[in-house]
């Protein structure tokens, strides 16, 4: 949609190809417990990247140093050209695993995908109505325009979970992060998720980091797909993972199995 | 000279005491609909029995126990931000959870009070004014504390709704959005502890948290949105209110613990209400 492009806060578009997260030989490790060793790890502008390795394999961990939320022990991390605190917040949209949305007061759509714009307008600004479009905007996208003021508590697992992908959406990022978000998810709204991140990608050339197990919804969309176990053991296109017999989509549980082995 | 107002509210003190127990009966909601979003329901108890503290702490430092005027007042507002900002602290920092911290602070502040009122010499009865309230004895420049107070409370809540729903909904993807967490959480927190001691006059220590969650949990029972329970709980806030000191002229009963009585009941009733309409709906369905 031209909005997003017409009516940026001044910061344009990235170029395509343009590099958005650069992690150069990064290592970390809680206590004397060692979880990333020499992780390097690239996702540009328009590409979309999985991120995919069995559980304790350092997932988690590399998300919160991507995020700034940790500080690396030894590497350098570079997230839209800056440290990862520093970074201009808005240009990033995250989708946590598990919002706790568990509301004790109900919530509808509408307000939380409001929440996205915050970061990007000021959070101490009032909502103008181009918020209220984006949000919209936000919410087609995803699919959920209708339910727009249904408390987020009466909507299915997956329905909830394309409320966090609009809330991250109507920041406009130009980097989108998301962790497990399609775990337990109906085919319903995995397609619809399929079909916003490509659009994401193709109307706005930002670019993609999905953590997840589940690649069958997107394999077809996927540039790269990165395996990681403390280390990086494998950083290609999704046909050269084929080729090593794993399967990502014709059999999707092929996937989780390897990944399993990798232990 | 009084406004003319209908019986029970014709006569001066009454009319004050309305004026105080409204403005506590719009804020106190207002801000317990983040707090509850919080699962932080009894923070406003806890700041409560912290502020009892500062009251004691006001009667030492009064040179007269008996009549220690504003002192009290003070000591709690300063005792209630102080704690409020410990609690605050140790929750961010999960070096106690939410209720731990709470508890800590909770037993530590009624110890204290009751220990500071006894040195100061002034366990008495005047310490039950702010344990339970008394709004009926409210003066001018109470009131005029608990009007300023309450309008500052409401302008930052209304101000800042929308950060401090991100907040107090999701805190990690906050973070992550560069939203200001710890500055918003401070402010919430001293918002809380401002309005604990403005309405401590009113309501009273024991029974302030009631205040700030009671019509919560009746106003989001009725709302569909964060926003409509905020409004559905400064109305029934508003409302327990006035019925509340209306009875308690009327049968001579308790104020506070009337008003407070009021709102539990409203909670009550419309927890049935709902749960009859639900059971009526669904067999309704089954004979259709």
């Amino acid at each position: 949609m031209p909005l997003a492009a017409t009516e940026r806060d001044g910061a344009g578009r990235p170029a395509r190809g343009e590099v958005l997260v650069q992690v150069q030989d990064v290592s970390f490790g809680y206590g004397r417990i060692r979880v990333l060793e020499d992780v390097s790890l690239s996702v540009r502008a328009g590409e979309f990247v999985a991120l995919v390795g069995p559980n304790g394999s350092g997932k988690s961990t590399l998300l919160k140093v991507l995020l700034g939320s940790l500080a690396p022990a030894a590497g350098t991390v570079r997230v839209l050209g800056e440290h990862p605190e520093r970074v201009q917040r808005a240009r990033i949209g995250y989708v946590p695993q598990r919002p706790n949305l568990d509301s004790e007061v109900p919530a509808t759509v509408e307000e939380i995908v409001l929440a996205g714009r915050l970061s990007r307008r000021g959070w101490w600004r009032p909502m103008r109505r181009s918020d209220r479009e984006f949000v919209r905007h936000a919410l087609e996208s995803v699919g959920l325009a209708q339910l727009a003021q249904t408390p987020l508590n009466e909507l299915s697992g997956g329905q909830q979970q394309r409320a966090f992908i609009a809330r991250a959406f109507a920041s406009e990022p130009d980097l989108l992060v998301l962790d497990e978000p399609i775990a337990g998810v109906d085919a319903e709204s995995q397609l619809r998720f399929r079909g916003s991140i490509v659009h994401l990608i193709e109307e706005h050339g930002a670019g993609v980091l999905l953590v997840s197990h589940e690649l069958s919804a997107v394999v077809s969309d996927l540039d790269r797909v990165v395996v990681l176990k403390g280390r990086v053991l494998f950083d290609g296109r999704p046909d050269e993972l084929a080729a090593a017999g794993v399967s990502l989509g014709v059999h999707p549980e092929d996937l989780p199995l390897w990944l399993e082995g990798l232990r | 000279m009084p406004w003319p107002l209908p019986y029970p509210f014709e006569l001066a003190f009454m009319q004050r005491a309305l004026v105080a127990g409204v403005v506590v009966g719009i804020f106190a909601p207002m801000i317990g609909t983040f707090v509850v979003q919080k699962r932080m329901s009894l923070i406003g108890d806890g700041i409560g029995h912290i502020a009892f503290a500062g009251v004691g702490a006001g009667v030492i430092l009064a040179a007269s126990p008996n009549d220690p005027g504003m002192l009290p007042v003070w000591g709690a507002l300063v005792f209630a931000v102080v704690g409020s900002l410990g609690i605050e602290w140790l929750r961010a920092r999960r070096a106690a959870s939410g209720d731990l911290a709470l508890a800590l602070f909770f037993y530590s502040g009624i110890a204290g009070g009751v220990v500071l009122a006894k040195l100061g010499g002034g366990l008495n009865a005047s310490l039950f004014v702010y344990l339970f309230g008394q709004p009926l004895t409210v003066d001018q420049g109470e009131i005029a504390v608990i009007v300023g107070l309450g309008a500052t409370i409401v302008i930052a809540m209304l101000a800042l709704r929308r950060a401090l729903f991100a907040v107090v909904t999701d805190e990690e993807w906050s973070r992550v959005a560069g939203l200001p967490v710890g500055a918003l959480n401070t402010v919430l927190a001293i918002s809380i502890a401002v309005s604990v001691v403005a309405a401590m006059r009113v309501v009273g220590i024991l029974l302030i948290a009631a205040m700030m969650v009671l019509p919560v949990a009746t106003g989001q029972l009725l709302a569909r949105s964060f926003r409509g329970t905020m409004w559905w709980s400064v109305a029934i806030g508003v409302g327990s209110v006035v019925l509340g000191l209306a009875l308690s002229r009327i049968w001579g009963l308790v104020p506070s613990g009337t008003i407070v009585l009021i709102a539990s009941a409203c909670f009550a009733l419309v927890a049935v209400a709902k749960r009859g309409v639900a059971l009526r709906l669904r067999t309704g369905g089954a004979e259709a």
